[in-house]
């Protein structure tokens, strides 16, 4: 079986949106599309599940600031009590005020950086890595839409001509 | 148009009318003089409240019942037991007259939290939001008689009714008083009659003014065949927001932080701005909510009512951020000048102070941070009844430990008051509704925000 694709490639965030919606309409598979810049609405449009990310991030935080708690509570507390503007040193709770700025710096810290390594490892991205995209315009001002070929090819090359591409071409992947 | 419905319009008199009698039992019961408070004390021995004046009443006893004493200390006992009944007297006699306050100053604010969400929008050009901009309007209906309403009691205390803000009273700066107080006299150049009245006039005039116009211009956009109006509405916006700006921090000192007039904090206006402005804009989804619920507002949809959500969460953390900042460095630096202002609140307002943390913050935090919560009606309606009473409680820790101490209570007067000013409150935002369309229709960005989506 050929692995033959097509790449339908635009020139305009609502063409592609426009584009997308009709080609979902018309029950043809689209494998992927690249963006040189975040469009909104896309995923939804291209019915790509909910994104679980938050989740994560949310964990990720509640992990931030159990770290920050046990790491203030042993560096102040337990393993070398400091008496700071004289404030009791032997009782967590009641030096607490003065560690929530960094319970919410850890918090924040973890959630983000967490977050945004999560993000690559599920986009399999990581340096030195060899890009992925068909074609160097979709870092630029391109948009490209990958649909996958069923022996259908001149229907689908004519389809994609009538949704406003600029340039539709078919490629045997291997 | 929008009509008001009977059902609502009833409710909002029984609302007044059960308001308006509790208010009056607030003042009838309150004590006449100090016979009346020590029986009021010595009967809440057995309550919670006012425990620790108790303490202190009785010790005054067990030292009247003692023999030892010379005839010399018996009656400065005696006299320092009298002064602290009239203490207590001062109180209770302004117990009726705070909850009224708070009640009026919480719904007028949080109809100028309303009004500065509105004048934010024009000035940043939003497009999602000018489907709402009537919703907003009709909530800021409420700032000319809530305004007047708290101008009225402002004068009242000024007129010696009541004693909410201690340095009205007589002699404070007056070395030869008795009541003399050093502090007060030194800021009286600035906390006077005269003057703090004069700057309440000018803001309350200042935010009337604006009010008018603009939902004046508001009207005339929809009739004409230019931008002209909307475009005097941009330039009126961003004059006003640098007005509100610094007469909402001078208002802070003068009506909220002068009930301590010893105490200062440089963040106060903040706190109490964010603390109004999340009221705002909580007040602006419940109503859309009712609206939309009633069928009105065909245009607005869930994306609206999401960045509605989204704003009640983004202030609440902002408000806890302020909230905590301003507790923090005065908890940290535990300078005794400052830190009687926190001590005063954690001893005697323990569960409204911290419960309203709960309520502010804990709550919308966690109830909030769920995107697809921020959609459901039933979420948004409740996470915002929580925040609304959460930031009455905010504004009564504010307010309470300056004029009634310990023996605060939320109780018939404070319950009354603020069922007396929804109940206005609901009166005029409905039926000013009625007034004008719902849409703005000849809004340049009415038509992005039907078609909002997010």
């Amino acid at each position: 079986m050929s692995n033959k694709v097509i790449y339908a490639i635009y020139n305009d965030d609502d063409i592609l949106m426009n584009a997308v919606k009709k080609t979902r309409a018309a029950h043809h598979h689209i494998e992927d599309v690249f963006c040189p810049f975040p469009v909104h609405g896309l995923d939804k449009a291209m019915g790509i599940a909910p994104t679980r990310l938050a989740i994560c991030s949310f964990l990720y935080g509640c992990v931030g600031i159990s770290f920050a708690t046990f790491m203030m509570s042993y560096i102040m507390i337990h393993d070398w009590p400091q008496d700071i503007g004289g404030k009791p040193s032997f009782s967590f709770i009641q030096n607490m005020p003065s560690f929530v700025p960094i319970m919410f710096e850890m918090t924040v810290f973890f959630a983000a950086h967490l977050m945004v390594i999560t993000f690559y490892m599920r986009s399999r991205l990581w340096p030195f890595k060899k890009a992925e995209n068909p074609d160097v315009r979709t870092t630029d001002d391109h948009f490209l839409m990958e649909v996958a070929v069923n022996d259908n090819e001149e229907e689908l090359v004519s389809f994609f001509q009538g949704t406003g591409a600029v340039e539709v071409k078919v490629i045997e992947k291997n | 148009m929008y009509t008001f419905s009977s059902k609502l319009k009833t409710f909002s008199f029984i609302l007044m009318a059960v308001g308006i009698l509790g208010i009056g039992y607030g003042f009838l019961n309150a004590p006449k003089d100090i016979h009346e408070v020590e029986n009021i004390l010595s009967a809440s021995s057995h309550g919670g409240h006012g425990e620790a004046t108790h303490e202190e009443a009785k010790s005054h006893e067990e030292a009247h019942t003692t023999t030892k004493h010379e005839a010399k200390g018996e009656v400065s006992e005696a006299n320092e037991h009298e002064e602290h009944l009239n203490h207590v007297l001062h109180q209770l006699q302004n117990k009726p007259w705070s909850a009224l306050y708070v009640a009026c100053i919480f719904f007028m604010l949080l109809t100028m939290g309303t009004l500065v969400f509105y004048a934010i929008n024009v000035v940043a050009v939003a497009g999602w939001s000018p489907v709402l901009n009537r919703v907003m309007q009709g909530i800021t209906a409420y700032l000319p008689i809530g305004s007047a309403i708290f101008f009225v009691i402002l004068v009242m205390c000024g007129l010696h009714f009541n004693h909410i803000f201690s340095w009205l009273n007589e002699g404070v700066t007056d070395p030869a008083s008795p009541n003399y107080d050093a502090l007060i006299a030194g800021k009286a150049g600035y906390l006077n009659f005269g003057f703090w009245i004069a700057r309440a006039f000018i803001f309350i005039a200042g935010w009337n003014l604006y009010r008018h116009l603009s939902r004046k211009n508001c009207l005339a956009q929809d009739e004409a065949d230019d931008n002209a109006n909307y475009k005097k509405n941009f330039k009126l916006s961003a004059g006003f927001l640098v007005f509100f700006i610094v007469s909402e921090s001078i208002m802070s000192w003068d009506w909220i932080m002068s009930v301590d007039p010893h105490w200062f904090s440089t963040l106060f206006g903040w706190y109490v701005f964010a603390s109004f402005f999340v009221s705002g804009i909580t007040t602006i989804a419940m109503v859309t909510v009712y609206l939309k619920s009633k069928g009105y507002l065909e245009y607005v949809n869930t994306s609206h009512i999401h960045d509605l959500a989204k704003f009640m969460f983004g202030i609440s953390i902002f408000w806890t951020y302020l909230w905590f900042s301003q507790f923090m460095l005065i908890w940290y630096a535990d300078i005794p000048e400052e830190i009687t202002y926190f001590v005063t609140r954690i001893n005697d307002y323990n569960l409204p102070f911290f419960g309203a943390v709960v309520m502010n913050f804990v709550f919308p935090l966690l109830i909030l941070v769920n995107t697809d919560f921020k959609r459901i009606t039933w979420v948004i309606v409740m996470a915002g009844i929580v925040i609304l009473a959460g930031h009455y409680i905010d504004f009564f820790n504010m307010i309470m430990p300056g004029t009634v101490g310990d023996q605060w209570f939320i109780g018939i007067p404070e319950i009354s008051s603020v069922l007396f000013f929804l109940g206005l409150f609901i009166f005029t935002v409905f039926t000013a509704l009625t007034k004008a369309p719902l849409l703005a229709k000849r809004n340049p960005y009415i038509e992005e925000s039907k078609h909002f989506h997010y």
